[in-house]
């Protein structure tokens, strides 16, 4: 198959931007889209077609859909046209021989671009370090047994847990809002007893470290939950805004002075 | 010459870890605040060893290659994780795991690691469910269990096909929280690209910031590694692209010694090869033998059909399918160890039975479980990876049996440590794969898991403090010594070699071509004419890479080619040590079939009488062979005996 790549290439952080074509031929439709770009550097250092030799720079690891490294936004997709999908497991026989294919970094004022295809999410971490877990220190816990969790409860915990932090969600969003990973998160632990004790602050600390970050705000558009290659649902925002209010109702953490020393 | 001494503790089997607990020393609290440690990857490992020592009140720096901590390849892991809870009362109990996992090692681990690993196991799943892993459960709401392979019992935790992926969100989610608490600070983006020992001890890391190119040094009191393994040898595996052998290499070359490199497991069911352009290979996890049946078929004409597409699967009747594992192994059938269902079906596709278009695949058939258990039942155990199998192969598997073939997956060898996780460097501890300790000559499935997360939350923080209670009173290090700028001068003179090279060849181009020798001279079958000739193809294969690699771009600021090419300058001399490890032991044990070393029906030979032993070697500098000290392995507690997975 041939493709035309229209790709974004951006120096660093600080240069201006702007799409460079490409030609690539002969490209097996069993060839996942980042062996295709890994065929397009190849000829970039073999051939020399442009000095100095700067091949293209994506994201990536672990290629299986898990890791959550690869970040492309391919034909106004996130992870491109296919549903449910990472870019990494996308394979060229999605394609039409001869398209041409626009790739693009995910564009969000929370991820800045670090070079070409690379974006920063590190705000991600930030959202999560807030309070994106649970306390308990290692040692000194119950019978795993001992909790009980509904099967039905627990398979709705998995569902959130699946989100891979790859940021599609956000660069879907007409808004660049966060919400369906913060979601995610918050869900997952109400839906669990062990997440219980710290749900309150949990949701109030995360939610306000994401504003402060500069995701925007939610309009309920649901192209986050469209683009999500894990298809979490936006049934999570839903639980999460009834988090949050709850603890605005009824959240009030007093300092207390002083102790028992 | 240093001395191996495992520092096994005193007592019975039971008894080891908790005398050596009584009798360990510990800092106080207000000491722990003194001390530096840097830990080195962020998967299972080394994020639950981060967060549990910065609870304990350690200053710890991590770091990780990758844009986040989230992102290590522990992430990857799909079936589940081992531990002897015998929940399911089906005659489970702490030896019958340490047994299993002896045994399933082919009796080339240590008994006092292998014990203690088993021995923690049940507080390993009592810590992930009090962080809010969400592992399968039962309609009563109690915790479920499915088998793995070389068990005949249901051990196995698991949280749908991602449970690697929910064990590691929890240990991020631990360190998230030390983070947060500002005892543990995390340096993302960086790679490590070199040791630095002070007066022969571990004392800090150089680093290079991915992004920016700038080279670092950071200084502590202890390094932990825990950066997994080194398949990527190989360069068609089942590990994420970005993981690598340097930081391993690096403590190698710097007097750590590397055990049992050889040890190299080959997974039996990953999705074959399908062209020269691929960058990695994908695994089905092993969970799936519990209720997919492996076969090829019976009779010559039938393969050609199926090669030339004139037959499908399902036109082959129950008859004429070779169910070659139940046939050999009916105690254990498809749940035999990784190394043997490889082997054997290795064996089927030398015989000219292999399917799918190279001859080089057998089936992993679902039809009968479907049928009993129905489609939604199987659905619900195995989505995601029927999903992802219909991706890359474009079948459904509902509809026609997957197809499968071996693939590089895991590394049993590693740093040698002793029972404390301290490498012969001292200072220096190792955690999760990147060591050696407790897999012997085959892992496990499941366990890999468990190793890495008893490494981090349960054994390092204990004896991390016996090493660091002798150093308290040493300050804190300074960068500026003269042994940090020597590492740090080296390491930026090899990149600026590799840069100035400028030759013909791209670093992937070589890589595969190391790829190539040891996948057909170092990988399922092994003898002594093709493992010489591999040394010898290697050693011309460096000195091409050394002449001819073309590495674009410059030190500083993003570049991938130069990451990448450090890394094959290290795999390439990695490749040769695990070829003369595999040369030099005369034996088959485990994933090492050594093919002069076989029982008439094909069955790996041990040689415990002069085999017995880990191989730990000592670099000696460069274009010099490196020093053989052998560790014996000595079996107080249980009886050798040739694995029989048979009755």
């Amino acid at each position: 198959m041939n493709f035309t790549l229209k790709i974004w290439r951006q120096e660093n952080s600080k240069a201006k931007g702007r799409f460079k074509t490409y030609k690539i031929e002969n490209i097996s439709p069993d060839c996942s889209f980042l062996e295709m770009l890994d065929i397009l550097n190849e000829k970039l250092i073999h051939d020399k077609i442009e000095l100095p030799v700067d091949p293209v720079a994506f994201d990536h690891d672990c290629r299986e859909g898990i890791c959550g490294m690869c970040s492309l936004y391919i034909n106004g997709h996130p992870h491109g046209p296919e549903q449910g999908t990472t870019v990494c497991q996308v394979h060229m026989r999605k394609f039409q021989d001869g398209d041409t294919i626009v790739i693009e970094p995910w564009r969000a004022k929370a991820f800045p671009i670090i070079k070409d295809l690379m974006v920063d999410r590190s705000a991600f971490d930030k959202i999560i370090q807030e309070g994106g877990y649970i306390s308990a220190s290692t040692g000194g816990v119950p019978d795993a047994n001992s909790i009980l969790v509904s099967k039905e409860y627990a398979d709705m915990a998995m569902d959130a847990a699946a989100c891979i932090g790859c940021g599609a969600c956000v660069a879907a969003c007409k808004n660049a809002s966060a919400m369906l990973f913060v979601a995610a998160k918050v869900s997952q632990f109400a839906l669990l007893p062990q997440g219980h004790p710290e749900a309150k602050r949990r949701v109030q600390a995360m939610v306000s470290k994401m504003d402060e970050l500069g995701f925007g705000s939610c309009t309920n558009t649901y192209a986050c939950e469209a683009e999500c290659p894990k298809n979490i649902s936006v049934e999570h925002i839903a639980r999460m805004n009834r988090e949050f209010l709850k603890s605005k109702l009824t959240h009030a953490e007093k300092k207390r002075i002083g102790g028992f020393g | 010459m240093t001395q191996l001494n495992a520092k096994i503790p005193q007592g019975s089997l039971q008894e080891k870890w908790t005398n050596y607990k009584a009798n360990q020393k510990l800092v106080n609290p207000a000491n722990k605040r003194k001390f530096e440690i840097i830990v080195v990857g962020t998967g299972l490992a080394g994020a639950s060893a981060a967060s549990a020592l910065g609870e304990l009140g350690f200053n710890v720096k991590v770091f990780c290659i990758q844009d986040s901590p989230r992102r290590a390849h522990s992430i990857s892991a799909q079936g589940g994780i081992n531990a002897a809870k015998n929940y399911p009362n089906d005659g489970d109990s702490i030896w019958r795991l340490f047994y299993d996992t002896i045994k399933g090692g082919d009796f080339r681990s240590r008994e006092a690691n292998v014990y203690r690993l088993a021995e923690v196991s049940n507080n390993i799943i009592d810590q992930c469910v009090a962080q809010g892993v969400p592992f399968a459960r039962d309609y009563a709401g109690y915790l479920d269990n499915r088998s793995f392979g070389g068990a005949q019992v249901s051990r196995t935790f698991y949280a749908r096909g991602q449970t690697g992926q929910q064990l590691l969100l929890g240990a991020y989610g631990a360190l998230s929280k030390e983070i947060k608490r500002g005892s543990v600070k995390m340096y993302t983006r960086h790679e490590m690209l070199d040791l630095v020992i002070v007066d022969g001890i571990a004392r800090g890391i150089i680093t290079r910031d991915t992004i920016t190119g700038k080279i670092e040094r950071f200084a502590a009191h202890a390094v932990i590694i825990a950066t997994g393994g080194y398949g990527n040898v190989y360069f068609l595996s089942t590990n994420a692209l970005n993981c690598n052998a340097s930081a391993i290499w690096n403590c190698y070359k710097k007097g750590a010694f590397f055990a049992n490199p050889a040890f190299v497991q080959i997974h039996p069911t990953c999705i074959p090869v399908h062209g020269d352009y691929q960058s990695k290979l994908t695994l089905m996890s092993e969970s799936l033998r519990n209720d997919g049946r492996i076969w090829v078929p019976k009779k010559k004409e039938d393969v050609e059909a199926i090669r030339s597409k004139k037959l499908r699967a399902v036109d082959i009747p129950e008859n004429d399918r070779d169910y070659f594992l139940e046939r050999r192994y009916p105690a254990f059938g498809n749940l035999v160890p990784r190394d043997v269902a490889s082997r054997a079906a290795k064996e089927r596709c030398d015989a000219g039975y292999g399917i799918g278009p190279t001859g080089l695949a057998v089936y992993l058939d679902f039809s009968e479980s479907i049928r009993r258990l129905g489609r939604d039942v199987i659905e619900s155990r195995y989505g995601n990876l029927f999903q992802m199998y219909e991706k890359i192969v474009d079948e459904n598997p509902y509809e026609n049996p997957m197809m499968i073939f071996p693939a590089v997956h895991y590394t049993m060898g590693g740093l040698w440590v002793d029972y404390e996780l301290q490498s012969t460097v001292p200072g220096l501890f190792v955690a999760g794969e990147a060591n050696f300790s407790d897999h012997g000559a085959n892992r496990l499935g499941a366990s890999a898991l468990m190793q890495g997360l008893a490494d981090g939350y349960f054994i390092l923080p204990y004896t991390l403090q016996n090493y660091l209670a002798d150093q308290i009173g040493v300050q804190k290090f300074e960068t500026d010594l003269p042994e940090f700028e020597l590492a740090e001068k080296e390491t930026i003179e090899k990149l600026q070699r590799l840069l100035a090279i400028q030759g013909k060849y791209s670093v992937a181009t070589l890589h595969k071509k190391l790829g190539k020798i040891m996948w057909e001279n170092v990988g399922m079958a092994r003898d002594e004419a093709r493992l010489k000739q591999a040394i010898e193809a290697i050693r011309s294969l460096k000195q091409e890479f050394w002449k001819e690699v073309y590495v674009p771009g410059s030190l500083t600021g993003v570049n991938d080619e130069l990451l990448k090419a450090n890394r094959l300058a290290d795999y390439l001399e990695l490749a040769e040590l695990i070829a003369h490890d595999a040369l030099l032991r005369n034996e088959s044990c485990g994933c090492h079939f050594r093919v002069e070393y076989q029982s008439e029906d094909g069955e790996a030979l041990r040689n415990d009488e002069e085999y017995k032993y880990v191989s730990c070697w000592e670099y000696q500098g460069e274009g010099v062979e490196p020093q053989l000290h052998k560790e014996p392995l000595e079996y107080e507690f249980v009886e050798l005996k040739s694995r029989n997975y048979k009755v």
